[in-house]
């Protein structure tokens, strides 16, 4: 058991590329932290630095109080489930998971008694003869997890540990690796690409871009509270929809509407000294079917029209799709890594796909131009050329006073 | 791509397949077609021959000049294979995981070595034995043929090293192995199948080697196979040795074969199946 303090650790490889820069991190004893930003973000170079797998440039790491900048990963008492989970292909089950214990020179017989425990544990135990090669994906992953699980470490790093696992078995994994570290109360590090993982798993999120840390927060801090586009962005599923949006005189005009600002939200965009340019932020769940807002809430949001172009019906949701002019300046390099992130970069589109998630309830059909309605107190506001949220810490527009359409 | 052949694709094929596993193989079956004949048959044309013969090898099999330096190229080629397997792979492994300063030259260097012509350096090397002493002893055929085994091992043993994910070795350490413990348990047992193919082809060119094998060798005590058969005299000093060459070259090309046939398996077995996904 250990806490696991990161103190402005920077990583810069021998060719000059900083992949990580000045990270700072408390990772509280017996806490579940995700690290969690697109490919290429340092989220992993960070975790093998912590491993000891990478050697840290600047900084200060220190594991349960220690200095262990220059320990040898075996000094530093932790375990590590790599994504190709790494299982030796010339060993038994029982021989992966007791490799450890051998090296460090455990007598056989409490070899034996924690492979067995840990195989219990995890359904392994009618498979310990058996080598990797004849396992299926899920249980290789499980000795994986093994092989961590008997050193008792006082930590668990993990890199994407799900993401060579099919659909179906990953949501099923995920509830296992969550309830297994529940149970064994051991600090975990645990990083992956998947923000809906990220969001379910840890008791904090650390969003990472370019080697720089966004944000660290519990799942709902971010997702209501993003500092930046980039985390606004990334963080939810389907994407937060980003919007240009023109300050002016007290309201806000944007391609759908003229949004009304309250004075605590005009005063912080005052105190930040936002241009005039900004970048509106909308969650899909916030838009309704108009039809089916109740009137006293209408006044917190904004009612308008649009032609929708898809519906998606999920069951427990209905997915609309509309296009906006988008408006947005292609110069906003968060937005970039988002687009590229979801693979969307280079789509050129002079148009922005806004989607939105309404009550099943709602019958509006493909092609029809509906009525929508866009709640307001849950609106963000952010710079486009830093990017930063500068509605963060305000009352969204509330009956401040009529929306003004 | 679609794998349609045609007919006419594979008639094609067939022959020229043919044409070359017969280039290869009737000499070998006219050389042991040789070796039974009798002294006076050799001048006989016909693969088959007329009179059977085990005299050749019974002749060549009871004559310390050719025992004697059979018994040398075994232990000369196990033994250099042996050391240059050893440190190949540990070359190897430096090669194909770590970035130090000068690796690019070092690379180069033993690729140059690989291609130096043998004959320009026999000179040099007989002076360099004489006065070391090394002169027609078993280290003085080692040692060449470890530095000339070295870069072919190194070049083999690092594409099968560059094989083998990186991550198990991460796991190793991760699970409190010393970098020579995660070489030792993890690395080199994955290696092995490498390793049996280098030492395969090591051995090889030991067994093979002529040239270092006659200039620095003078006696019995260190010659191997290879040079002895140039050493082979007929019955009179009229009489070419032809039976007994061709019978002792099939004799030292028995154990190529069980070698080969025997390790195949191995060499073609992919022990990393199962490391990863896939």
């Amino acid at each position: 058991m250990a806490d696991i303090v990161l103190d402005q650790v920077t990583k810069r490889f021998p060719d000059g590329a900083l992949a990580v820069d000045k990270i700072s991190l408390d990772i509280a004893d017996g806490e579940f932290v995700i690290l969690v930003g697109p490919s290429g973000c340092g989220k992993s170079t960070t975790l093998n630095m912590i491993a000891g797998l990478e050697d840290i440039t600047e900084g200060e790491l220190r594991i349960g109080g220690k200095v262990v900048n220059n320990a040898a990963p075996k000094d530093r008492d932790i375990a590590m489930v790599f994504q190709s989970y790494a299982l030796y292909p010339h060993m038994t089950v029982r021989e992966n998971m007791g490799f450890a214990l051998k090296l460090a020179k455990t007598p056989q017989a409490t070899i034996d008694q924690k492979v067995n425990e840990a195989a219990r544990i995890l359904d392994l135990t009618q498979h310990l003869e058996r080598r990797p090669a004849n396992l299926s994906g899920g249980q290789r992953q499980r000795v994986a997890m093994g092989r961590a699980i008997v050193r008792d470490p006082s930590a668990f790093l993990m890199d994407e540990p799900l993401s060579n696992l099919d659909a179906k078995l990953r949501v099923q994994t995920r509830t296992e690796v969550s309830k297994l570290q529940k149970r064994l109360g051991t600090t975990m590090v645990y990083v992956t690409h998947d923000q809906t993982e990220a969001m379910t798993l840890g008791d904090r999120l650390a969003v990472m871009r370019s080697g720089i840390l966004q944000q660290v927060g519990s799942p709902h801090e971010l997702y209501d509270n993003p500092v930046n586009l980039f985390v606004a962005g990334f963080i939810g599923s389907p994407a937060m929809n980003f919007m240009a949006g023109t300050l002016e005189e007290g309201s806000l005009r944007t391609t759908i509407g003229s949004l009304p600002l309250n004075p605590q939200l005009r005063q912080a965009l005052e105190r930040a000294n936002a241009g005039r340019q900004v970048i509106v932020g909308i969650r899909p769940e916030n838009f309704e079917d108009a039809s089916l807002v109740q009137s006293d809430l209408r006044a917190h949001g904004l009612t308008f029209r649009a032609t929708i172009d898809v519906v998606e019906s999920m069951g427990s949701d209905v997915f609309v799709y509309f296009t906006q002019e988008s408006g947005l300046s292609a110069g906003v390099d968060q937005l970039a890594d988002l687009a590229e992130d979801s693979g969307m970069a280079d789509s050129g589109a002079s148009e922005e796909t806004v989607t939105a998630r309404l009550d099943p309830a709602t019958g509006i059909t493909e092609g029809q131009n509906a009525e929508l309605w866009a709640d307001l107190r849950s609106m963000h506001i952010f710079d486009p050329d830093t990017g930063k949220n500068l509605s963060l810490g305000t009352e969204r527009p509330a009956s401040a006073g009529p929306p003004a359409s | 791509m679609a794998m349609v052949t045609s007919g006419r694709q594979k008639a094609g094929w067939g022959t020229a397949n043919t044409v070359v596993v017969a280039l290869a193989l009737i000499p070998v079956l006219w050389l042991v077609s040789l070796s039974f004949k009798t002294p006076a048959a050799i001048l006989d044309p016909s693969l088959i021959p007329k009179q059977w013969t085990w005299g050749n090898y019974s002749g060549v099999l009871s004559t310390s000049q050719f025992i004697r330096p059979l018994i040398n190229s075994i232990g000369i080629g196990l033994i250099s294979t042996f050391i240059a397997v050893v440190f190949a792979s540990m070359a190897a492994y430096a090669v194909a995981r770590l970035r130090f300063p000068g690796k690019g030259v070092l690379i180069g260097m033993a690729l140059l070595i690989a291609m130096f012509p043998a004959i320009s350096l026999v000179t040099p090397m007989f002076n360099i034995e004489r006065s070391l002493g090394l002169f027609n002893t078993w280290p003085g055929l080692i040692i060449p043929y470890v530095a000339f085994g070295l870069p072919l091992g190194i070049y083999t043993l690092s594409a099968f090293f560059r094989e083998i994910p990186w991550e198990l070795e991460k796991a190793a350490k991760i699970d409190g192995a010393t970098p020579f413990q995660a070489f030792t348990k993890v690395i080199a047992p994955l290696a092995a199948p490498g390793m049996v193919t280098t030492a395969i082809l090591v051995f090889l060119a030991c067994w093979n080697e002529f040239l270092f094998a006659i200039s620095f060798t003078s006696t019995l005590a260190s010659r191997t196979a290879p040079a002895s058969l140039a050493y082979f005299s007929g019955a009179s000093q009229f009489t070419v040795p032809t039976g007994p060459i061709a019978a002792a070259a099939v004799v030292i090309t028995i154990p190529i074969i069980i070698f080969v046939v025997f390790f195949q398996r191995r060499i073609v077995a992919g022990l990393t199946s199962g490391a990863v996904k896939g």
